[in-house]
């Protein structure tokens, strides 16, 4: 059984449960994918798949060094790599294997691992949710962070203190989300609720650790 | 819409049975109601005052007089638990959201009938 698969999100819509509920989904083209390659304890010190995502990649976007390990797991085409670990008595998986959308089934758990979308160069009432000032009245502290630490004890600013900075952009994880629907026809894979990122952005579709 | 397994997941979802309404229509929406064991229609009817939202979270708000009070609902129309929907009634408006109709009462809030 393999431990997730590797996709990219598509959008979200909406669906209706047998019993009237709504049910708020995003769709995500799930694999297939290929297992590029196979990492064991004897040779890499640990159980490991690493999976590529197959997709129409431009051939003189393909260096030597990655055709050649594509071509061992006779795969061509993969942007998109990423590595998974194996949980004991998950080993039966070989090089070169495909995985599928319908390696999934509706009711599975799964975690989302998406990048988040860049907000760029955030204050701290996005960044950190702070409360800011009013705004108006005649205030003058509108979106400001306020103090950020005592005076003369202890001079310095701690570190880690929430400021303003870049925000988003950022390896995020959804756990535990429902499968609703697997469309193997189109290796789609319905979840249930909101994923991070973009539409088409690559995602990561792990079997929920709990 | 442009994806197509968006469009896939919307065609088949969606309800085409609907007749076509418009903001100011008097509608009759049957919804499916289950009490226990048993499932029964209940109707709701009053004017179409909005309709909101494209794809399949397209919504519509139906509002009547109860008793002497406004009652609003709202509609996903592509939901499964509505049986039908019969326009009763066409209203010739000039405007999308008849928001202004909250205000008017008797006399006041009644709509023309479209030709």
């Amino acid at each position: 059984m393999s431990p997730g698969i590797l996709g990219k999100k598509i959008g979200m819509t909406q669906v209706f449960r047998p019993d009237g509920q709504v049910v708020p989904v995003t769709l995500l083209k799930a694999g297939p994918c290929v297992v590029t390659q196979r990492k064991t304890p004897s040779s890499d010190g640990y159980d490991a798949i690493q999976l590529g995502l197959m997709e129409y990649v431009k051939p003189s976007r393909i260096n030597k060094p990655i055709g050649g390990h594509l071509k061992k797991a006779s795969a061509e085409g993969v942007k998109f790599f990423r590595e998974l670990r194996l949980r004991s008595g998950d080993s039966d998986i070989k090089l070169g294997d495909r995985i599928l959308a319908e390696h999934f089934k509706p009711k599975d758990k799964v975690d989302v691992i998406g990048t988040s979308k860049g907000k760029g160069f955030a204050g701290v009432m996005k960044r950190h949710n702070f409360k800011g000032g009013p705004e108006g009245h005649g205030s003058m502290f509108n979106r400001a962070p306020g103090s950020i630490g005592a005076s003369s004890f202890p001079s310095r600013v701690f570190k880690g203190t929430r400021m303003t900075g870049h925000m988003g952009v950022d390896q995020v994880t959804v756990r535990n989300l429902e499968i609703v629907q697997v469309d193997i026809e189109d290796n789609v894979i319905m979840v249930k609720g909101a994923v991070p990122g973009p539409n088409g952005g690559y995602v990561i579709l792990r079997r929920a650790k709990r | 819409m442009t994806n197509a397994s968006l469009k896939k997941v919307f065609d088949a979802n969606k309800r085409t049975d609907h007749p076509e309404m418009r903001p100011g229509d008097t509608l009759k929406v049957h919804v499916k109601i289950k009490e226990g064991e048993k499932e029964r229609l209940q109707a709701f009817e009053g004017t179409l005052i909005a309709r909101r939202g494209a794809g399949m979270s397209q919504s519509i708000l139906v509002r009547k007089i109860s008793f002497g009070t406004g009652v609003e609902r709202i509609f996903p129309i592509h939901a499964p638990v509505i049986d039908h929907i019969d326009v009763v009634r066409t209203g010739r408006v000039r405007r999308a959201k008849l928001f202004f109709l909250r205000g008017l009462k008797g006399k006041a809030a009644r709509l023309k009938e479209r030709t």
